[in-house]
């Protein structure tokens, strides 16, 4: 565990000080599957945008470009609300 | 200087809590403490302090709010007993772990089952390891003394730890006594303005409070959390070296009776110091070189000043009045045996378990265990290590 602090180091209580700094907590190590995008077959409806519990999906101007994997927990959410006639997303096993 | 007046321990204890004027105070009532904010509201209402009131539907809730209004920056106060203290258990964490300086005026009460109202430390105990700051009291003078420090001690930068107060349920809480409240301005500036630390109304530095904390951080905070514990012992006797300036009461981590060349002992918290301390009078009249060591500062637990104040005595009964139910002894016991492990001159040591639910300890239950402690210190046996008493066998 290099890098991190020492008791004197951090503030008293469990406090963080720092607002908005969970963008700095990596929580894409969590991942044994992750989504790969099939962008042929995407249709931009953003459903998995507005569905995705870690707002892991990455979207410029109104398009979805693909997903944000430092913070995406690989769940599969997204794949399954994209729309069946579509199937833009398949989740693949990590390492393989 | 102050006025002497007639008050209960919880009337003294309410009129602290007037003095101090705390931002916000979360009570849910429960018997022997109710009368303590019973009173403050009347102080609320009549104008008297400036607190928001918190009637909250449990003891739980009414610590989260504590909990709450301390985090947002409000000095804070409550008091309870018993199963009300038991409630709240989960949320003592909470504010010993987020370091809320919240202040709790206990009257301490035996625990259900069977249910049982009055005054024992049986609840007290339960919270021993919760992170809270103990401190006891023998008397309505000592609470109402107790708990204006307990104000600065909690707030002390260094500390920022809560505190709470105890005394025994109804023996002090509801007996009337001759006492001193110092004044109101000389309590105010004694306590001083309260400065919040990081209070999470400061919109224009937001800060999370209460996140999860895993392996790579958690432990860094309880390490914290110890050093702030052993920190509030130099401060504890600061703040009552500056308290006996504006009250001429001194306080120390524990009260001394007779106890210098004493031969035999007795270690007791709360009111069944002053049964002891008047059989102790009694005795030293007859020559017998018995005497006492009150504890005031539980948590911090003050092994070194212990050992060195027990060592050479031959004999020492330390008398719980609450049972550790672990089949062999009260609470203090084993923690005041393991203090005295490295003195110089270790003591023989038994313990007695009294008084619970409010049983009454009399002259004649104290003079019998200064007895055993003579025929200890005579033979140097002991016959029964740890064992009941004040009950029918
Ligand atoms: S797998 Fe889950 S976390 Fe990752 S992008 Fe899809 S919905 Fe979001
Ligand atoms: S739900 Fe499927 S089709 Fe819709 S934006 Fe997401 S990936 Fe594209």
């Amino acid at each position: 565990m290099s890098g991190l602090k020492n008791w004197k180091e951090i503030p008293t209580g469990g406090v963080i000080e720092e607002a908005g700094n969970a963008d700095n907590y990596v929580t894409g190590g969590w991942r044994t599957y992750k989504p790969v995008l099939d962008e042929q077959k995407c249709i931009h409806c953003l459903v998995c945008w507005i569905s995705c519990p870690d707002t892991a999906i990455e979207v410029k101007d109104e398009k979805m470009t693909g997903f944000n994997l430092k913070h995406c927990k690989g769940c599969g959410v997204c794949a399954d609300v994209c729309p069946k006639k579509v199937q833009a997303i398949t989740m693949v096993q990590e390492g393989k | 200087m102050g006025q002497k007046v007639a008050m209960t321990g919880n009337i003294a204890v309410a009129n602290a809590m007037r003095q101090i004027n705390p931002d916000v105070c979360a009570a849910y009532p429960i018997t022997p403490s109710t009368e303590i904010m019973q009173q403050f509201s009347s102080f609320v209402s009549d104008g008297e302090v400036k607190t928001v009131l918190v009637p909250a539907e449990s003891e739980h809730s009414a610590m989260s709010a504590c909990i709450g209004a301390a985090a947002a920056g409000g000095r804070v106060m409550t008091a309870t007993s018993s199963q009300g203290l038991a409630l709240m258990w989960e949320m003592l964490y909470i504010a010993a772990g987020n370091r809320l300086p919240i202040v709790l005026a206990m009257a301490n009460r035996a625990l259900s089952a069977p249910i049982n109202i009055h005054g024992d430390t049986s609840d007290a105990m339960g919270a021993r390891d919760s992170g809270w700051i103990q401190l006891f009291s023998e008397n309505a003078q000592e609470a109402y003394d107790n708990v204006i420090q307990a104000i600065r001690i909690a707030e002390n930068m260094e500390v920022r730890l809560p505190v709470m107060v105890g005394m025994d349920g109804f023996i002090i809480s509801h007996s009337i006594e001759s006492m001193e409240l110092l004044d109101d301005q000389v309590v105010r500036d004694f306590i001083g303005e309260y400065i919040p630390n990081r209070p999470l109304l400061d919109v224009d530095n937001p800060m999370t409070y209460g996140p999860l904390d895993l392996q790579d951080y958690y432990i860094e905070h309880k390490r914290q959390e110890y050093e702030a514990m052993k920190k509030a012992k130099p401060v504890i006797l600061q703040v009552a070296k500056e308290f006996a300036r504006i009250s001429g009461r001194k306080y120390g981590l524990f009260e001394e009776y007779h106890l210098d060349g004493a031969e035999v002992a007795i270690v007791v918290l709360n009111s069944a110091a002053g049964t002891v301390k008047t059989v102790i009078d009694d005795l030293r009249g007859k020559g017998v070189k018995a005497g006492l060591l009150k504890p005031r500062v539980f948590r911090p637990f003050p092994a070194d000043e212990i050992a060195q104040a027990l060592s050479g005595v031959k004999a020492v009964c330390v008398m719980d009045r609450a049972d550790g139910v672990n089949g062999l002894s009260g609470p203090l016991f084993p923690e005041f045996r393991s203090a005295l492990y490295d003195a110089k001159q270790r003591p023989l040591m038994i313990n007695k378990i009294f008084g619970l639910g409010g049983r009454d300890l009399g002259l004649q239950h104290v003079r019998d265990v200064f007895q055993e402690l003579l025929k200890i210190s005579e033979t140097g046996k002991i016959k029964t290590l740890a064992e009941y008493m004040t009950v029918r066998n």
